[in-house]
């Protein structure tokens, strides 16, 4: 019954730097296998520090935070981070980029070759391989930077607003393709992000958050069926679930201004 | 527009130094500075051309002083800096006695460092004076380098289980090039100088001869003014084949990836 069990959890976690105020407060959550929770909140609120939590980048002050029922740090190789930039060695190619994890794990040359590259056409990168990452567009460094987070399979994705930087056609793109891969490559998923809309298309669960101390204020389900395709964004239940989440975030932000 | 910036590239500079040798020679023409001051650019020529084997084989022998200096500096600096960069205790308990190694001129130094045993005059001798004024500045780029490197790049690696030394190789390291290279830079243009410094002084005390420095010291005490210009000339063209040797290696390493060669063509 391994599969029941959450693959994060977080008890009564408090965080803060050094004497400084308090972070993030009280933060409980717990997050089944397979599922996809989006953080949203106004800036300030922690988001970021929630996923460095969890990937054992950032120590807690008060709590427990487990990554499939051990300690964030020893959970590292079940787990891939992704940046808000794309964070491709600019010297390396694409392919040795995606390449570098299992470089840096020991893989033969051969073995890490081929899976580099079968993880660069899931992403649709097959052409630029031996291109630089300053010559590509920034949606594919973004594929890149997945490509690479993907090659180690991981069971938790953390993304850090990934797509804050490309346009909104991108984004749009990106987000169906990062849903695509999960059915390909089975990942849970901690999504930070600023967009409602984004949000809403990913997650099964948004955790709106609220600043000063940074801490969970409510929590929307979002129930619609995967895969999701496109057309999702049309559809009024589409709409009514990110105006629901929008006066959310609005009365966060009017109480942490208050 | 590519063309024009390339014209002018070449174009400007010619100009300019035509300005200068017209000044040059005016000079000497209408002001009637003497002749012995400031000799007019073609007799310089012409005392370069007729002491030419001179010249050339000094500017030989200097040549393999400076690239032995500069290249135990290009070697000894970096494993300075991968020291300095890997620990901040060991940072701490070396950089101010490299600053004091680095404050002390050199000029007290190389009568006491030719004296030394192993050492002594003659290469051995021009070769450390060499590395002591120009393994510094590669020392301060580089360590900067490796302490410059992005913390999402850092983060990257300790989700990966790097180990420490494989950040160093595949992170640190390459991170750290364009700061090594610029290094190299300053040191190439300080090599030959302190070779030929290192010449000087130890023609000085009777026990170096063959190089550039020591033709400076043999000119200067038969008051050959030409000649001496003739071999500031032939030095500062010694200085050029080393900056250009080195920018041929930036270009070689960081052309492809690195940011200060984009190209505009996408």
């Amino acid at each position: 019954m391994a599969s029941l069990n959450p693959i994060v959890k977080f008890s009564a976690v408090s965080k803060r730097y050094g004497d400084g105020p308090v972070v993030l407060a009280d933060l409980n959550l717990e997050l089944a296998p397979g599922e996809f929770v989006s953080f949203i909140g106004p800036s300030g609120c922690g988001k970021s520090t929630v996923l460095k939590l969890v990937a054992g980048l950032n120590p807690t002050t008060q709590g427990q935070v487990s990554v499939a029922g051990t300690t964030p740090r020893q959970a590292r190789d079940r787990q891939a981070f992704i940046f808000q930039d794309a964070t491709l060695l600019p010297w390396l190619t694409t392919q040795h980029n995606v390449e570098l994890p299992l470089k840096l794990r020991g893989d033969p040359v051969a073995a890490r070759v081929a899976q580099a590259r079968e993880m660069l056409s899931l992403v649709g990168l097959d052409q630029v391989r031996d291109y630089y990452p300053r010559q590509l567009s920034g949606g594919m460094k973004m594929r890149a930077s997945l490509a690479r987070a993907l090659t180690l399979a991981p069971q938790l994705l953390l993304l850090d607003e990934p797509f804050g930087a490309l346009d909104e056609m991108t984004r749009f793109r990106l987000n169906e393709e990062l849903l695509a891969l999960r059915t390909k490559t089975p990942f849970s998923a901690l999504f930070v992000t600023h967009s409602v809309a984004e949000a809403v298309f990913l997650s099964n669960r948004i955790i709106v958050m609220a600043a000063n101390p940074g801490r969970f204020h409510a929590e929307v389900s979002v129930e619609f069926p995967y895969p999701r395709q496109a057309e999702l964004r049309e559809l009024p239940g589409f709409l009514a679930k990110v105006t629901e989440v929008t006066r959310l975030l609005h009365l966060v932000e009017g109480a942490s201004r208050a | 527009m590519k063309k024009k910036s390339s014209v002018s590239v070449w174009l400007l500079p010619i100009i300019t130094g035509l300005i200068f040798v017209a000044c040059w020679y005016s000079l000497r023409l209408w002001f009637h500075v003497s002749e012995w001051l400031l000799p007019m650019p073609h007799e310089i020529i012409a005392t370069m051309v007729k002491e030419h084997s001179r010249l050339l084989a000094a500017a030989g022998y200097t040549a393999w002083g400076a690239l032995g200096g500069f290249l135990l500096a290009a070697m000894t600096g970096f494993l300075i800096s991968l020291l300095l960069g890997r620990s901040l205790p060991l940072r701490r308990s070396l950089y101010p006695w490299l600053l004091v190694l680095q404050m002390t001129p050199v000029i007290v130094l190389t009568p006491i460092i030719v004296m030394w045993p192993l050492i002594g005059p003659g290469l051995p001798g021009i070769i450390t004076i060499t590395w002591l004024i120009s393994f510094f500045p590669i020392v301060v780029n580089t360590t900067q380098g490796l302490l410059s490197t992005d913390m999402n790049h850092v983060a990257l690696f300790r989700m990966c289980h790097a180990s420490r030394w494989q950040e160093m190789i595949y992170l640190r390291v390459p991170a750290a090039m364009p700061f090594y290279l610029a290094g190299l830079r300053i040191a190439a243009t300080l090599a030959p100088i302190g070779a030929i410094f290192g010449e000087y002084m130890v023609g000085n005390s009777g026990g170096g001869s063959g190089g550039l420095g020591y033709l400076v010291y043999s000119y200067n005490t038969q008051i050959k003014i030409p000649a001496l210009f003739a071999t500031g000339l032939t030095s500062c063209l010694l200085g050029f084949v080393f900056v250009a040797a080195v920018s041929l290696l930036n270009w070689a390493v960081l052309h492809k990836w690195h940011d200060s060669f984009e190209r505009e063509d996408h």
